[in-house]
């Protein structure tokens, strides 16, 4: 079924440490309506709408339902919801535009980090009968990560600086970075080898995307971010059992959505943490003439459950303004880099 | 180019208990999952990607918990998604998993969906302690007695109609061997005796809380052709969500379920549902459910559902039966109970539903609901594959 689907729009919120003064829904209704102006759509247009999120960031389960609220749910709606990050709400999107049932699809997604310990809560992850009652945390494990990468000989605690540098000073130019600046200091160890600058900020935020097929994309968007291919992966869950220097399942990933047909000029990848950039650079095979994350990345903004779907949304937009014309986009889950997700969009030729 | 043809070539389905304290839940998705795998006499490696599907993560205490199930479920290298749409999940988990086979993304679909609900206490998970909700929502029947009440003063359906449900379902369960409750002495005395916990609803008319997990193997046409027993072809499918609470809301028949019956009939052909489905597996956890749901799906018109209830057209041997396996009424593993009701529904056409078999099953409908009575799923299920 060779129908070609593009992102078209969009949008996310500024994301901060804190949005305690505003619900969920709050959160994530100017986004949703800053997608549909974008496009001049309304939301009873749209022909499939699907989120991600999850319950443990809200502290309550069924934290989606009231989000419905927000869309504007009435006449109801061909709706659909996954308890992962928004890429993955996007995959499910594309594959139900591929069908042919709907031309339209709104994605969001959003998620509080800011009522509870993320770093703690990101522990109830990991397996529960041996693991999780050990709570180690996400910083930890990353850390341990990091040592690897280093003992390995890929990397040194300068590079990793570099990297969190690099993000920091390019979030300048993105309004809507939590953390920005170049010339913020890499800070104390968190969980050695790791320092404030190698962890990403703690933040609250959402984001928001709409997909349309063929014709109605060209109508919608001057210059479409057509998805050439995406494709996921999952690991082993143990630690133990991976090779945490390597990410195989996002080079297969990118191998299945043809991102080594022919090379990007954009990246945007979901590392939370500068080892993880590392790794996804060596795994995806990108040379130093790609850009990456010229948005800052996750090291400037990582809103759980939205920071995979905002790689995706910045991509696209770097190739809606002429300023990409392929570029690949990465989003990632679990500990260590466990699940990962590539795009490969291209815009039409100038 | 048209959708793929998806059919079922294997159903799986946990023993479902109180309490499996012998497996993990790695343990217990595996074992739906291996049923699902020998019943279409595949393995692991026919298996290009796993969808899975269960309602809230507080249930067992475990966040994303697919990530830890990726090694038991096969999935390493694999996609792997996490679906969650409430109560409907089991059903919405299996639509999914049919898109990407209808997509031509992938062949072959392992989709399953679970609970374990020893590991927690689902009444307090599903009350929702946060500012804004009323304080009185301890556990689901708090939530929908009042809405039976609204459609029993609406239909004027005799008080009995609750108690002949859950008669005929418990007395259906005893077929499936699969059904947590296999109540040996049940009668309709006792069912009518049972202490009242949400007025009008009985404790006998309630849904237990089960460990359990259930598995289908989804495939195309190629993978059908190699199937050794006969596949369940998906005929129509759809998904249709409203919002918990608004000014006008019909909780009694919700708008979301016509619509989403009506999209599946559409895609299926169907011009009269009563006419043309042989039986229904639907989402009834609170026995009265019933008779809203068939006037909700169209099977009768507004206010005479409880009638076809009680002149025995939903038994097992009735003109249109309702809940062959015994419904969730008497086995609820919740976020796998929606996919039990399309995985009975598939057993059905395939012909492989053992003691609780209907003679008739040619065109056979899988439902779930939940939330609020805002989120459906259904699936209609045929022996033939569709026309196209």
């Amino acid at each position: 079924m060779n129908r070609e689907i593009a992102v078209v729009a969009f949008a996310q919120t500024d994301h901060r440490r804190s949005t305690e003064e505003s619900s969920e829904v709050e959160m994530v209704m100017p986004v949703l309506h800053e997608v549909l102006a974008q496009t001049g759509l309304r939301a009873a247009d749209i022909g499939f709408t699907c989120s991600g999120s999850s319950d443990y960031l809200a502290g309550r389960a069924f934290s989606f339902t009231l989000a419905l609220d927000g869309v504007g749910a009435w006449p109801p709606i061909s709706e659909s919801h996954v308890e992962m990050d928004g890429a993955w709400a996007l995959y499910e999107a594309w594959t139900k535009l591929l069908t042919g049932d709907a031309d339209t699809a709104l994605v969001y997604s959003y998620g509080k980090c800011s009522p509870g310990s993320v770093r703690d809560v990101l522990t109830r992850q990991l397996d529960p009968y041996y693991v999780a009652p050990l709570w180690p945390d996400s910083i930890a494990l990353a850390a341990l990560q990091a040592q690897a990468l280093i003992d390995a000989g890929h990397t040194d605690e300068p590079a990793l600086a570099a990297v969190g540098a690099r993000s920091r000073a390019d979030a300048e130019a993105n309004p809507h970075a939590q953390v920005k600046g170049g010339s913020i200091p890499q800070g104390d160890y968190v969980v050695r080898p790791l320092r404030t600058g190698d962890c990403p900020p703690v933040g609250d935020g959402a984001a928001a995307v709409i997909l349309a097929a063929g014709e109605r994309a060209r109508e919608l968007c001057e210059r479409p971010a057509w998805i050439r291919g995406i494709d996921h992966r999952i690991e082993a869950h143990g630690l133990g059992v991976r090779d945490l220097t390597d990410s195989p399942s996002a080079r297969l990933a990118a191998d299945k959505a043809g991102a080594f047909e022919r090379p990007v000029d954009t990246a945007e990848l979901h590392a939370p943490f500068t080892a993880q950039e590392v790794i996804l650079r060596r795994a995806l095979g990108l040379g130093d003439d790609v850009r990456v994350n010229p948005s800052g990345g996750a090291l400037a903004a990582n809103p759980v459950m939205a920071a995979g779907l905002i790689r995706i949304g910045e991509a696209a937009a770097r190739i809606h303004r002429g300023a990409s014309d392929r570029a690949l986009a990465h989003a990632t889950s679990g500990p260590c880099l466990q699940q990962n997700l590539v795009a490969v969009l291209e815009g039409d030729p100038r | 180019m048209s959708k793929e043809p998806v059919a079922v070539v294997g159903v799986g389905q946990t023993k479902h208990v109180a309490a499996r304290r012998d497996v993990s839940i790695a343990g217990l998705v595996r074992e739906a999952a291996r049923r699902a795998l020998e019943d279409a006499e595949a393995t692991w490696a026919d298996i290009d990607a796993v969808v899975i599907g269960k309602a809230p993560d507080f249930f067992e205490g475990v966040m994303m918990p697919e990530l830890y199930l990726a090694d038991a479920l096969g999935a390493v290298g694999k996609p792997m998604l996490r679906v969650h749409t409430a109560g409907s999940v089991g059903g919405s988990t299996a639509l999914v998993a049919a898109n990407l086979v209808a997509a031509r993304v992938h062949g072959t679909v392992l989709t399953l969906a679970f609970e374990k609900q020893s590991e927690s206490n689902a009444m307090w998970g599903l009350s929702l302690p946060i500012p804004f909700q009323q304080p009185l929502l301890a556990g689901a029947g708090g939530f929908f007695a009042p809405h039976v009440r609204a459609y029993m003063r609406r239909s004027g359906a005799p008080d009995t109609i609750g108690s002949l449900v859950a008669y005929k379902d418990r007395r259906n369960a005893l077929k499936n061997p699969y059904a947590h409750l296999h109540e040996h002495d049940i009668t309709l005395e006792k069912v009518q005796a049972a202490p009242m916990l949400w007025d009008p609803i009985r404790y006998s008319e309630t849904c237990p809380s089960s460990d359990g997990a259930c598995a289908m193997i989804l495939t195309d046409r190629a993978g059908a052709a190699r199937a050794p027993r006969p596949p369940a072809w998906m005929l129509g499918g759809a998904m249709r969500s409203e919002p918990t609470l608004f000014a006008g809301k019909d909780f009694v028949s919700p708008q979301a379920g016509k619509d989403c019956a009506a999209d599946v009939y559409r895609q299926a052909g169907i011009a009269d549902p009563r006419r043309d489905i042989d039986a229904v597996e639907m989402y009834v956890p609170f026995s009265w459910y019933e008779p809203m749901w068939l006037e909700n799906l169209g099977f009768a018109a507004e206010g005479e559902g409880w009638k076809l209830t009680e002149s025995g057209v939903t038994e097992l041997d009735g003109d249109l039966p309702v809940n062959m396996s015994g419904g969730v009424l008497s086995t609820n593993p919740i976020g796998a109970s929606g996919m039990i009701r399309f995985a009975e529904a598939a057993l059905q056409v395939r012909r492989q539903a053992g003691e609780h078999q209907l003679d008739r099953a040619r065109k056979v409908l899988g439902h779930a609901y939940g939330g609020g009575s805002q989120f459906f799923s259904m699936w209609l299920v045929g022996a033939e594959p569709p026309e196209s």
